[in-house]
């Protein structure tokens, strides 16, 4: 069993259009270059130069943000979803 | 779409549903806040290449050559009188009555804050909705109706959710709220009379958000905060340009705004910024502070820190209108308080009842708990030195004490009963003064 990714509508054009992808296991920071090597273009969305996340996209492991669980090395187990979110605005 | 791909070709159009302007006022372009790529005037808000949050760009000197005091001074005293600087292509059609609310010197609240001058803008009183939301629903529907969208949407805290059910069905449009299903019960029932479709989420403000996010992405609505935010937040700004032209055409030397996703506080200080380069007003120093709750302060606590980034929170205050722990602006809303030299500030819940209590006694307002919290942290600054004594500050308050009852009920006393005899009362009053009152 994979790990489901959440494509949210900005990053879709360069995924084929997919809403949802699928993921080996492992940890965010895997994931995420996993996926950068299969969609040209998506890791210098998501990272910046050094590697780290951008400050502007959330990460969120089965609807929790990653910064309140252990960040890049936060596991992400088979089943679980993965979603990257743009930072939104007050109400 | 950006303007212009990687590669430098232009990219133009707008989605499958939306047509796009054929006029687009004195606006230029969206413009990522982050790389600067220029994207069309649509419905979007972040950037492909970075995330970074879009916003509008002006054509600043064509705004110069008609926008003066003059013409400002002769139009309808609403926030619309500023038009040019708000990012509408044609004529508002969606709240022209909304804004310039009153800026009360507050001179027997600045007597117990300890400073020599205090001014509220205030907001409490915003057409129709009591809260500064109807300045940024009025952009974000007028621009809507411009971009053709027949249904609207917001995620909110609450105030949103009024305003943007309120204006809604003042323009014929249809309208979905979706907010955290535990909020003010005065919020929400201000929100369905107006026959708004409101869905409650089972999650805090943060979680409704996120959903919105993604039903944005599916279904073809203006979401004021999602897609539409780039206007939306643009709105705020005219909270500033009143602030000015009511201390007779002048910038305050202070400002204190309170903060959830803190676009206000930068859209605030863009007003000052914008009337300073037109020209308008002169360009005198200013600092901005920030206020939050201590149950929600991701933005104050990093400010004091001296860090340029925020740990997101889990919020638990009573001022659920700032209840954001993951602030969208807050990145923004620190480098504006450090460029001007303003501080963050956060208070309890008990210091936000006391800056309801305060603002009330002192000046007849009753401000929701968002109020407290400007006032408790005002409070602190002028204590702390951080706003001079000898200076003089606005206090923004953003909503009214009406919506937040729940807050404060059990905290302000309990009507004294007694049967209809003058010589109760009397007894009463006794008790009351100390003293039997004569005529």
């Amino acid at each position: 069993m994979n790990v489901m990714v959440d494509v949210p509508p900005s990053l879709r054009r360069l995924c084929g259009g997919e809403v949802e992808l699928r993921a080996s296991p492992g940890s965010v920071a895997d994931i995420v270059e996993e996926l950068s090597r299969r969609f040209h273009g998506l890791g210098s969305r998501l990272c910046e130069h050094d590697g780290s996340l951008r400050g502007s996209v959330l990460v969120l492991v089965n609807d929790e943000d990653i910064r309140f669980l252990e960040s890049r090395s936060t596991t992400v187990r088979a089943g679980d979803k993965l979603s990257f979110v743009p930072a939104f605005a007050g109400g | 779409m950006p303007l212009a791909d990687d590669d430098g070709m232009p990219c133009t159009g707008g989605k499958e549903g939306m047509k796009m302007s054929e006029s687009q006022g004195f606006m230029k372009s969206l413009k990522c806040r982050e790389c600067g790529r220029d994207y069309a005037l649509e419905a979007t808000h972040v950037c492909e290449f970075d995330f970074g949050p879009l916003e509008v760009s002006y054509d600043y000197e064509r705004i110069r050559a008609v926008l003066t005091r003059e013409a400002i001074e002769s139009r309808q005293r609403s926030m619309w009188r500023y038009r040019e600087l708000l990012p509408v292509a044609g004529e508002p059609t969606v709240g022209r009555q909304v804004g310039y609310t009153p800026l009360v010197k507050a001179d027997r609240l600045a007597r117990r804050l300890g400073i020599r001058e205090l001014w509220i803008k205030n907001d409490a009183v915003n057409y129709p909705t009591l809260s500064f939301k109807d300045r940024v629903v009025s952009v974000a529907l007028s621009r809507s109706v411009e971009l053709g969208f027949k249904t609207v949407a917001c995620a909110s805290t609450g105030n949103l959710a009024n305003s943007v059910a309120a204006n809604a069905a003042a323009a014929g449009l249809d309208a979905y709220v979706f907010i955290p299903h535990d909020l003010e019960q005065g919020k929400v029932v201000n929100s369905l009379v107006y026959g708004a479709k409101v869905v409650g989420i089972r999650g805090h403000y943060d979680e409704v958000n996120r959903l919105c996010a993604e039903i944005a992405g599916k279904y073809p609505w203006a979401f004021v905060n999602v897609n539409m935010r780039p206007y939306y937040a643009e709105g705020s700004k005219s909270m500033g340009f009143e602030i000015q032209e009511q201390l007779g055409w002048r910038i305050p030397r202070h400002t204190v705004v309170c903060m959830a996703s803190g676009s206000l506080l930068t859209k605030i200080h863009k007003s000052y910024q914008e009337f300073s380069k037109l020209g308008i007003v002169p360009a005198t120093p200013w600092k901005i502070h920030g206020a939050q709750a201590t149950g929600c302060n991701p933005i104050t606590q990093a400010q004091k820190a001296g860090l340029d980034f925020f740990k997101p929170q889990k919020p638990n205050t009573i001022a659920k209108s700032l209840a954001i722990g993951t602030p969208a602006d807050g990145f923004y809303a620190l480098k504006v308080m450090k460029e001007t030299g303003g501080h963050g500030e956060d208070v309890t819940d008990d210091e936000i009842r006391e800056g309801i209590r305060l603002l009330a006694e002192c000046e007849g307002i009753f401000a929701e708990t968002a109020g407290g919290v400007t006032v408790g942290v005002a409070k602190k600054l002028i204590a702390h030195g951080k706003i001079p004594a000898d200076e003089s500050a606005v206090l923004c308050i953003t909503g009214n004490g009406l919506k937040t009852l729940d807050a404060v009920v059990g905290h302000v006393g309990e009507p004294r009963e007694i049967r209809p005899s003058l010589r109760e009362f009397e007894g009463l009053l006794t008790s009351m003064t100390g003293a039997l009152a004569t005529a």
